[in-house]
């Protein structure tokens, strides 16, 4: 057993404070999030976290901790260096209550650049054929379809903190990951989202985004993709 | 209270939801407004922690397979209690979901040719298993919530806790919904109803399923007049990684990795020498334990007994490839690295197979068999049946996408075909106010000597452990169920959190009401059942015993108490016989 003090920086919906938790850790495997549990649990159930899956999988668990955008339950006790466990939402969001933010203006970002396959929408539900895919093709696009949509690369973005309709890695991501995909015709129609003062011609090239995304999804190099094949005026990126 | 009137209301985004959603868009040409309230952010629903894959026949000139074959290897994986009609349905639809799956952009596995890879999985007795890498269920998942983008009827509620299935005259009216963002009760009124709300693992302590696993809808859906099928079989799957009981998926074995105990032996080949590490999930895990019984498993510093996955002999190229999730998993969670040390693992609670008594099509049956007009349930939440007393792997993820596609559009053609809602009438009203004031009034502003519901999930969970293991026995049943019926008594809790938005304390409140009937409904069917199949092991009972005991347990409410009934098991090509693996 080792003690931590873990400080959460709080709201209630008109005021923020911080306050501070001591926890026993049963192990140093532990992750932040068991610890939040914990103290949920058993010192004040009055704390609201977001999770769900604590694999890493689900995205739910997005935080700052010790000054870095990440996954509460991918960040282990015996990862953090120091004594002291600061937690705090999501930078960029609207805070909802304690570590939960709003995420839905992001998840529309995403549906505004149409993630889902673009042709003859007949031919998805009427027919009964597969498309076939080359794994060469597969690996176009496989990387950039690991995101879980966790929000942590917007929380981390400089551009989003300023620039309210910048579509921003997430979205720009999935605009890259549809298009590339072999299956997909929807390049075309993408780019006229894309190519915009909001969309990929906004990022600075900061790549905060890629250093904190916990599926190593590298959205920044997405975004750079993008704007390579606008420029060759590719048939698809 | 807001009002919102629906054609069709979805239950849970999960595989199931999330595909009787785009099933019932497409179905009925964009004309029926479709509501999905989701507990969770509805992509975060847990089908995506699914690693292994989905079964289905694709190529079966190449292979040498059938729709036969994948049929009979379900029935016999389920220890015979599977309605055989029902899995006809599932292995005749499950090639097509793959195809429609692969059409809407999941990024299966390949083979060089651009045909989609599979591999061998347990109980299936050629390599079936299709297969997105190791995160199968992340890639289903997050494309069909995708491509329920494309459809502008269908809206999703995030984050909208249901409490109550309304269901009156025999037909459903609707459900109402905690929205822990806004802090705000609704009721969704609507012509036709699909549950869809996955399992209940986190009856238990040590699983492998996401937090949100926890079953309450099927509480609620008893209180609703509805019945509970075979929930006394529970599942465990023989792999999850010690102390945390998050899944290492069966896919490790499928690429042909060993169990081995304290001895460094391959002590599969005492129980099931021919299909080995890939024999069924029980058989599997019941040896694991039986390994620790007799001393020959390793001892956990948090005095688990475990056994050592050894995946070493498979090199790094494959592994990587593969089986990544599981190398990172291994690594994160238990700071170990496969190449050079065998994983640690035992049996953890991963898949309840009863659940809401519906017929093959999914519509949803009173205990005497009736169905509830316009309401349907798919996925792990309800028992169709086809898993019967044991799910093989990888026959869920086909499961919910064939009954989603298929109460998806049954669904639609029936709110079609019924006229257009009226404004609800005063007394549906009244039956959703009064839920409101039980939610805001009672609950929430409660006296402080009622238990905190944590407090009460501890001892649900204990008694779980403790009493309806994987190896039962009568007389501890017994006490199991007298404590469960103890803990029922309980009518309040102490919430401490006294707010309206994102109370997540009054949330955990809601959930441990419900998953206590439910536990019960687990408890009381167990030690009904005197024989033993598939994951229901009883030591007392230790043969299976088809003369009394080949028919399905179907719970439902009577008086506030929960009763039992039988139903028969449909057999149509394969008589019982011995389950050899
Ligand atoms: C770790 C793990 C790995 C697995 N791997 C495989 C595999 O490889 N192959 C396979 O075939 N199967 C696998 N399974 C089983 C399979 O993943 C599940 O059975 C399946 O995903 C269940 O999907 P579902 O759509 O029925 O429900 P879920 O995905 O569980 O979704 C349930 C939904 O219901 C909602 N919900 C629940 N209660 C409420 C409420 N009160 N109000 C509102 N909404 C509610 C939730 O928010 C969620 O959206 C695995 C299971 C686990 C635990
Ligand atoms: S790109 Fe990475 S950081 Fe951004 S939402 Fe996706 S997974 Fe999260
Ligand atoms: S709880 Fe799912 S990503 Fe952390």
């Amino acid at each position: 057993m080792k003690s931590v003090v873990i400080k959460v920086k709080r709201y209630d919906g008109k005021k923020t404070w911080w306050q501070e938790y001591k926890v026993e850790a049963p192990s140093e495997k532990v992750s932040v999030l068991d610890l939040l549990v914990k103290v949920k649990e058993e010192q004040d159930p009055t704390l609201a976290v977001r999770y769900s899956c604590r694999m890493a999988i689900c995205g739910s668990c997005g935080m700052v901790i010790n000054g870095v955008p990440r996954l509460a339950c991918q960040t282990l006790l015996s990862e953090l260096k120091a004594e002291f466990i600061t937690v705090e939402p999501m930078w960029n969001h609207k805070v909802i209550k304690d570590l939960v933010v709003d995420l839905e203006p992001d998840f529309e970002k995403v549906k505004k650049v149409k993630p889902y396959i673009i042709r003859d929408i007949k031919e998805i539900y009427e027919t009964d054929k597969e498309f076939g895919q080359k794994p060469e093709e597969l690996d176009k696009y496989y990387n950039f379809a690991y995101c879980i949509q966790c929000g942590l690369c917007m929380s981390a973005c400089p551009v989003v903190a300023t620039h309210e309709r910048f579509l921003g890695p997430m979205a720009l991501n999935a605009g890259y990951r549809w298009s590339a995909d072999s299956r997909d015709q929807g390049w075309k129609e993408r780019v006229k989202i894309i190519d915009a003062e909001e969309g990929v011609w906004a990022c600075h090239l900061a790549y905060t985004c890629s250093a904190v995304c916990p599926r190593g999804v590298d959205p920044g190099f997405s975004i750079q993709l993008l704007k390579a094949a606008m420029l060759r005026k590719a048939k698809r990126p | 209270m807001e009002i919102l009137r629906y054609d069709l209301v979805i239950v849970g985004s999960g595989i199931a939801g999330l595909r009787a959603a785009t099933a019932a868009a497409w179905a009925s040409g964009g004309k029926i407004s479709i509501a999905i309230l989701s507990k969770i952010q509805a992509m975060r629903s847990h089908s995506l922690s699914a690693e292994g894959g989905m079964s289905a026949v694709l190529y079966p000139e190449k292979t040498n397979d059938s729709l036969e074959l994948h049929a009979y290897d379900t029935v016999k994986g389920s220890d015979f209690l599977a309605d055989q009609d029902a899995v006809q349905v599932l292995v005749e639809y499950a090639p097509k979901e793959v195809r429609y799956l692969e059409r809407i952009g999941v990024p299966w596995t390949r083979e060089p040719d651009g045909r989609i890879a599979q591999r061998p999985f347990g109980g299936m007795s050629i390599p079936r298993t299709t297969f997105a890498a190791d995160k199968t269920g992340f890639f289903i998942m997050s494309t069909l919530f995708s491509e329920t983008r494309r459809f502008d009827n269908i809206h999703i509620y995030h984050e909208h806790f249901v409490t109550k299935f309304i269901v009156e005259n025999g037909q459903f009216r609707g459900v109402t919904a905690y929205d822990l963002r806004k802090g705000e009760f609704k009721l969704f009124y609507a012509k036709a109803g699909i549950i869809a709300t996955g399992g209940a693992g986190r009856l238990y302590r040590f699983t492998t399923t996401a937090h949100s696993t926890t079953g309450e809808t099927l509480g609620y859906a008893l209180r609703a007049g509805m019945a509970i099928k075979d929930m006394e079989f529970v599942q465990w799957h023989p792999t999850a990684l010690v102390p945390s009981g998050i899944l290492v998926s069966e896919a490790a074995r499928g690429e042909g990795g060993y169990l081995i105990n304290k001895e460094g032996e391959r002590f599969m080949k005492r129980y099931a020498p021919q299909r080995m590490e890939l024999a069924p999930r029980d058989i599997v895990s019941r040896a694991i334990l039986t390994e620790c019984m007799e001393g020959r498993g390793f001892q956990h510093e948090s005095g688990m007994c475990y056994v050592g996955l050894d995946l070493r002999h498979l090199g790094e190229e494959r592994i990587n490839k593969r089986i990544p999730f599981i190398r990172e998993l291994a690594h994160k969670y238990a700071g170990i690295d496969a190449l050079s040390e065998p994983i640690p693992v035992r049996p953890a609670v991963h898949y309840t197979m009863g659940g809401i008594h519906t017929d093959t099509w999914g519509r949803v049956l009173t205990a005497d068999g009736k169905w509830i007009r316009g309401l349907w349930a798919a996925g792990e939440a309800a028992a169709v049946s086809i898993h019967g007393a044991n799910r093989l792997g990888s026959n869920s993820l086909s499961e919910c996408s064939v009954w989603g596609r298929l109460t998806g559009e049954q669904a639609a053609k029936y709110a079609m075909e019924t006229p257009a809602l009226p404004s609800p009438e005063e007394k549906l009203v009244e039956a959703a106010k009064k839920e409101e004031g039980r939610i805001f009034d009672t609950l929430l502003h409660k006296e402080v000597n009622a238990p905190s519901p944590y407090e009460v999930k501890r001892q649900l969970n204990d008694i779980m452990e403790e009493h309806f293991g994987p190896f039962r026995h009568g007389s501890a049943m017994a006490e199991g169920v007298a404590k469960l019926k103890k803990l029922r008594e309980y009518t309040s809790f102490r919430i401490a959190d006294g707010s309206r938005v994102y109370n997540q304390n009054l949330k955990d409140a809601l959930e441990i009401d419900g998953m206590i009937d439910l536990a019960l409904v687990v408890g009381l069917g167990a030690y009904a059942r005197a024989e033993s199949r598939g994951a229901h092991y009883r030591l007392d009972y230790p043969k299976r015993d088809d003369v009394s005991w080949l028919k399905h347990t179907v719970a439902y409410l009577y008086g506030g108490e929960i009763k039992l009934t039988y139903a028969p098991v449909t057999i149509t090509k394969w008589k019982p016989e011995e389950r050899k693996y």
